[in-house]
């Protein structure tokens, strides 16, 4: 696993993040991490814990009381356009993701809103399918590919946006193990700084050099994930085990 | 879970598939107006648009069968109403039955509904098997259509079926516990699912969006790749709008 060297420039720096729903629900509570170019980290957690609500803010879908910063731009409504061509954010549901009935409008859609050239587009669709394995699948319609493929159509579309910083929403939610396998070899290849969300272990020890553990919306431990995985104290105490 | 589309057959390979959208839609439309505006009495006309369609629809290669079998869904609903009309519109009557009396002008009423619905309805049908429901919908689009319209039809066309799996899904969950009875003691428990399919949707909306956002979704949709019109798509639209139109014109001067 990569080391990241302690000196190597931040990519998310996140201060005191509190953030309550509009029903009252309190989902994060005091957040503080950050995240170094090229690290990639577990976000991991029992069900309600703010994982998905934390990833959320990464690129100002939510914005919340505290500061987040992503390559020194403070996330907000004056920066959101710049920030979300660095910060690509798979969700859970691919039918979520995929809202287009054609897989190539899918793709294409996050480069033509950021505006790219006409002439490189198609390129750009067909790289990005290649990426996630699944080229030649352009004309097809999303309610014909299978959850695995959705799950790597999802990606390519964000991947299109060539950003920075990936973040996956549970990448290998409703899969079977061979899916789960298979999104995890894939994930490895991408060079880009990575957090995902997970409660899966094994995943996290295949993709990821870092693990921090939400419960209640506060973050109870971070550190290698060597040392997270082996800690059986404090992964059954955070609903992991 | 499996389901049928709406635009089967539409990305089949032949002359009319690919016309230019925009051509094909205003031909079609073209010639559902000039239909609707011939008078009843004028049957060999309706023989005219019959021919028209027959001989698209024969270019298209989409199996005859298919496209009749759509149009006799959509019928029933138009001709409920129309079919009453012989007994109750008062005039010259031409047949009784019993007490029942059927009058001419209520006939001409029922054939004027069936033939010009009959036709419209065959005619969007060829419209929508022979173009991508996309391609279709921007088509509209370009034709000064109003967005709001074409965005809502595209997005019930992507979701659909996923709401109609949701509601299977829950129709199987509740057959499991053993749900039956009478349709009006089912009526609570349909109103629950509806309700809760309703709140599911809407929370799927919201994700959606929320993922549009994150790939820099500023409220309109960029395109790409639109499809220009040829020197073919102008000679179609011309061809099938003046064989209907001369048709129509030539009543002038009966």
């Amino acid at each position: 696993m990569e080391v990241i060297p302690l000196d190597r420039e931040v990519a998310i720096r996140i201060e005191n993040l509190s953030y309550t729903y509009p029903d009252g629900t309190k989902a994060l509570d005091g957040i503080n991490l950050l995240v170094r170019k090229g690290e990639s980290v577990a976000l991991m957690g029992p069900n309600g814990a703010g994982k998905s609500t934390l990833i959320l803010h990464l690129n100002g879908i939510l914005i919340g009381d505290g500061k987040v910063e992503i390559h020194g731009l403070e996330v907000n409504k004056k920066n959101i356009r710049k920030i979300r061509s660095i910060v690509g954010l798979v969700f859970q549901d691919p039918d979520d993701q995929l809202f287009s009935s054609m897989v190539k409008e899918d793709v294409a859609f996050g480069p033509l809103n950021m505006g790219i050239p006409p002439d490189l587009l198609e390129f750009s669709v067909k790289r990005a399918l290649e990426w996630v394995g699944m080229s030649g699948s352009e004309n097809r319609s999303p309610h014909h590919l299978s959850i695995g493929e959705k799950k790597r159509i999802s990606i390519a579309t964000v991947l299109a946006m060539e950003p920075e910083i990936l973040a996956l929403d549970e990448p290998g939610a409703n899969l079977d193990p061979r899916g789960r396998r298979e999104i995890s070899e894939l994930l490895k290849t991408f060079k880009t700084t990575k957090i995902v969300v997970t409660h899966e272990l094994n995943m996290a020890a295949e993709i990821c050099s870092r693990a921090v553990i939400l419960s209640s919306g506060r973050i109870v431990a971070d550190g290698p994930v060597a040392d997270i995985l082996s800690d059986k104290k404090l992964l059954l105490s955070a609903g992991l085990l | 879970m499996k389901h049928d589309f709406i635009d089967r057959y539409s990305r089949l390979e032949s002359p009319v598939h690919s016309i230019e959208p925009r051509a094909k839609a205003l031909a079609i439309f073209a010639l559902i107006v000039i239909c609707v505006s011939t008078p009843p009495q004028a049957w060999w006309c309706f023989l005219v648009y019959v021919g028209i369609l027959a001989v698209i629809a024969t270019a298209s290669r989409v199996p005859f069968s298919y496209l009749l079998s759509r149009a006799l869904v959509v019928l029933p609903f138009i001709l409920t109403v129309a079919v009453f009309t012989p007994f109750t519109k008062s005039g010259e009557i031409v047949l009784r039955v019993g007490f029942l009396k059927i009058s001419k002008e209520g006939l001409i009423i029922l054939w004027n509904a069936a033939v010009k619905s009959l036709i419209s309805v065959t005619a969007l049908i060829i419209l929508s098997s022979t173009t991508p429901f996309p391609d279709l919908m921007r088509a509209l689009e370009r034709l000064k259509f109003p967005k709001f319209f074409t965005t809502v039809a595209s997005f019930m066309y992507r979701y659909v079926f996923i709401i109609v799996d949701e509601a299977e899904r829950m129709k199987l969950a509740r057959d499991s516990r053993n749900f039956r009875g009478r349709w009006i003691w089912q009526a609570k428990t349909v109103g629950h699912m509806i309700a809760s399919l309703f709140i599911r949707s809407h929370m799927r909306g919201e994700r959606v969006y929320q993922a549009m956002c994150s790939r820099g979704f500023e409220g309109s949709f960029p395109r790409w790749n639109d499809p220009e019109m040829r020197l073919a798509d102008v000679l179609f639209l011309a061809l099938v709008t003046l064989a209907a139109l001369s048709a129509r014109v030539s009543l002038l001067w009966h």
